[in-house]
């Protein structure tokens, strides 16, 4: 009879069950939707992220250089490069660490691995590859130029114009060719720059490789240098062999670094012996990364230590944008509809049950008890609130579908250190600085991605409502006296 | 059957405090067809909500057979109008959105008995007030008369001791009244139940057996000649 009074109250009085109904299946639309492009936001956030920090990285470790440490210098000596004429040129190359980028130590990494909560860790060298090319005049035609800021600028005394250098006028021109080096753990990839990367061709690192002067390459490197299979390549003085050319798994960017050579051949070619740029860390729970992160400090004071969500707030563009206005604008749009819908449904309950009286009353005088009054509105209200959960969850679906059809690509801009051009001459010699922060940017189509669990929190929600509805509807019944009840009717 | 002793209830009214019953003593038989009469805001309803098990006294006792009901909780006040009590009322109060047929069922669902056995009891009572070819009709789809008698089965369906009736035939006209009353009185010879009747018609007062009227919250019982 429960059902039969519950379907006959609720298609009978279509228009109040249509309300209420309605009113919640928006809101519950509007939390599916909004979780949904939340969920993909993220997801391409992580997207915009895999390729810089490598899949399942849950917090990164590095640690800011040491005061002073300004980057590449190229020193170059009065007597340097190769004289031909008058000219002279010379061509100089370095691998060393990142501008601005300390290291971590063996000890340090240890003592991040005791961690409670780290469950893997890996750590990598990274470097830059600099070379610098250069044609100056020669050395008596700067003595010229030296004299002439001597002499008098009278008649004949005046000195011949200059000439030599790269424009036979006495001027230089200088270029400076740079590329990563990463130097990585042949054994392990679960975390880090080679966790999310597949083989275009040749091979990945095996344990075989540690101490060989082998590297495997960057897809997309490869192409725009006419990197192949099997060449060799000159780093820091040395020939590597390319084994490898390795691509990211996601299309949203390329792997972190150009080119990858054991962490031991990194360390000993870039004199690093012993040390790290990088660590990335998995953790056992995302839940705790905030916790783990404070005893990763301090366990060993003084490191930069970055969580997952901490790395995706380094993420900009108009993915950033959409990330604010969805976390901020979205998640309160649903709470104030949520409770609106939640208003709405118990304030139509309850004028439902005020309407009703006489209804109630007389169930009440044939014999109903109160709790039985109460079951029937709270199961009519409950029903209700699940009709407009399953509507709501279908329209979401619907608006999420709309999202992924329709929805324009984002572009995302991540914030990484890389290289550039800095720096000047000194008198005959002279130091070239190179550092400078850079952007990477990419676009990213935006994927509205539905949680199952979002199926069961929707529905939740949308039974929350209608208990709610049902409780201060089912209040009102069992607080009615059947005389009462009767008698403003009678 | 009944036995009321020095039952006051009292009401907060606009105008203050109203005394509905005011010391009223009655004893009513088992088996017994009691008219209630008297002007319009007297006591009549109130008296019969008091028999009724849907409202205790301010003062005194009700006793229904043994139990004194003004000490009964609302749990086993709503049991015993369940098992003992049928109302008919005025506006003979059916559910509009269920079937002549489920509306007289609504009154077995708290006795906890089979969904066949509530429908074949039904039916019955449908039955025995003339409605057996009704028994799927709206109560939109029925006439007052009809109505009336869907509330009246609903009433019989769960046999019980005791049938007030609540200005029945108030809504109806001269020749339903007529037929609502005939069905009431040969129910009442029937099935032997105690039937207890407040209206303001005295052709269906003349019916019963005993007359009480009440004024002022106050009861008197006139002789039958």
């Amino acid at each position: 009879m429960f059902f039969t009074y519950l379907g006959r109250e609720l298609t009978k009085r279509k228009r109040q069950s249509a309300l209420v109904a309605t009113g919640l299946a928006i809101a519950i639309a509007l939390v599916v939707v909004v979780n949904s492009v939340s969920g993909g936001i993220k997801a391409a956030q992580a997207q915009a992220l895999s390729g810089l920090y490598g899949i399942g990285t849950d917090i990164s470790v590095s640690k800011a250089a040491t005061p002073g440490d300004f980057g590449h210098k190229f020193n170059i000596g009065g007597s340097d490069g190769r004289t031909s004429g008058a000219k002279r040129t010379f061509s100089k190359s370095q691998l060393r660490t990142e501008p601005f980028v300390g290291t971590v130590t063996d000890t340090q990494l240890n003592a991040i691995n005791k961690v409670s909560g780290v469950t893997a860790s890996v750590a990598t060298l990274k470097l830059n590859s600099v070379t610098f090319n250069g044609t100056l005049p020669t050395f008596s035609q700067g003595g010229r130029q030296s004299g002439m800021q001597g002499g008098s600028f009278g008649g004949s005394n005046m000195p011949a114009p200059p000439t030599g250098g790269s424009d036979g006028a006495g001027g230089s021109s200088f270029s400076v060719t740079s590329f990563t080096v990463e130097g990585v753990s042949v054994t392990s990839s679960k975390v880090g720059p080679l966790a999310s990367v597949s083989v275009k061709s040749g091979r990945n690192f095996t344990a075989k490789d540690s101490g060989s002067d082998v590297a495997v390459v960057d897809s997309s490197y490869a192409s725009t240098n006419a990197i192949k299979l099997g060449k060799t390549l000159t780093l820091g003085g040395k020939t590597f062999t390319v084994v490898g050319i390795l691509a990211s798994t996601s299309t949203a960017s390329s792997t972190p670094s150009n080119v990858y050579i054991p962490i031991d051949v990194a360390q000993t070619l870039s004199s690093n012996a012993g040390v790290y740029t990088n660590v990335y860390v998995s953790a056992n729970s995302s839940t705790n990364l905030s916790s783990i992160k404070t005893a990763i400090l301090r366990a060993v004071p003084g490191l930069t230590v970055k969580t997952s969500s901490e790395l995706a707030s380094t993420v900009g563009g108009s993915l950033a944008t959409a990330s604010s206005l969805v976390n901020d604008m979205g998640g309160w749009l649903s709470v104030i509809v949520l409770l609106a819908a939640f208003g709405t449904s118990i304030l139509f309950t309850t004028s439902g049950v005020n309407r009703r009286i006489r209804e109630f009353g007389t169930l009440k005088a044939i014999g109903w008890r109160s709790g039985r009054v109460v079951g029937q509105v709270v199961g009519e209200s409950l029903v209700n609130g699940l009709i407009g959960g399953i509507a709501g969850l279908g329209l979401g679906l619907a608006g999420v579908w709309a999202v992924n059809n329709w929805a324009p690509s984002l572009s995302a801009s991540v914030a990484q250190a890389t290289n550039g051009f800095g720096g000047g001459p000194g008198g005959f010699g002279g130091h070239f600085g190179i550092a400078k922060a850079a952007n990477s940017g990419v676009n990213i189509a935006l994927h509205a991605t539905v949680d199952p669990t979002m199926i069961f929190v929707a529905i939740g929600f949308a039974v929350l409502g209608g208990l709610l509805a049902g409780a201060f509807g089912g209040l009102r019944a069992a607080r009615l006296s059947p005389s009462e009840a009767l008698r403003s009717f009678e | 059957m009944y036995f009321l002793s020095e039952v006051t209830k009292t009401y907060k009214g606009k105008r203050g405090l109203v005394k509905a019953a005011d010391g009223i003593n009655l004893e009513i038989n088992s088996g017994e067809m009691i008219s209630i009469q008297g002007p319009t805001g007297g006591g009549k309803s109130t008296l019969l909500q008091l028999l009724g098990a849907l409202d205790k006294p301010t003062s005194g006792s009700v006793v229904f057979g043994d139990q004194p009901m003004q000490s009964m909780s609302d749990r086993e006040l709503a049991d015993l109008r369940s098992e003992k009590i049928g109302f008919v009322f005025q506006s003979f109060n059916l559910i509009p959105t269920l079937t002549a047929l489920e509306n007289v069922e609504m009154a077995l669902v708290p006795l906890g008995i089979s969904k066949a056995e509530r429908i074949s009891r039904s039916l019955a009572a449908l039955e025995s007030v003339g409605l057996g070819d009704r028994s799927s009709h709206l109560p939109s789809e029925l006439s007052g008369g009809q109505q009336q008698r869907v509330a009246i089965a609903r009433a019989l369906v769960k046999d019980p001791s005791v049938l007030l009736a609540d200005e029945p035939t108030g809504n109806l006209d001269e020749a339903t009244r007529d037929e609502i009353v005939g069905l009431l009185v040969k129910l009442w010879k029937e099935k032997g139940i105690t039937l207890i009747i407040v209206t303001h018609d005295s052709h269906i007062a003349k019916k019963a057996q005993r007359h009480l009227t009440i004024k002022d919250g106050k009861v008197s019982e006139k002789k039958v000649a």
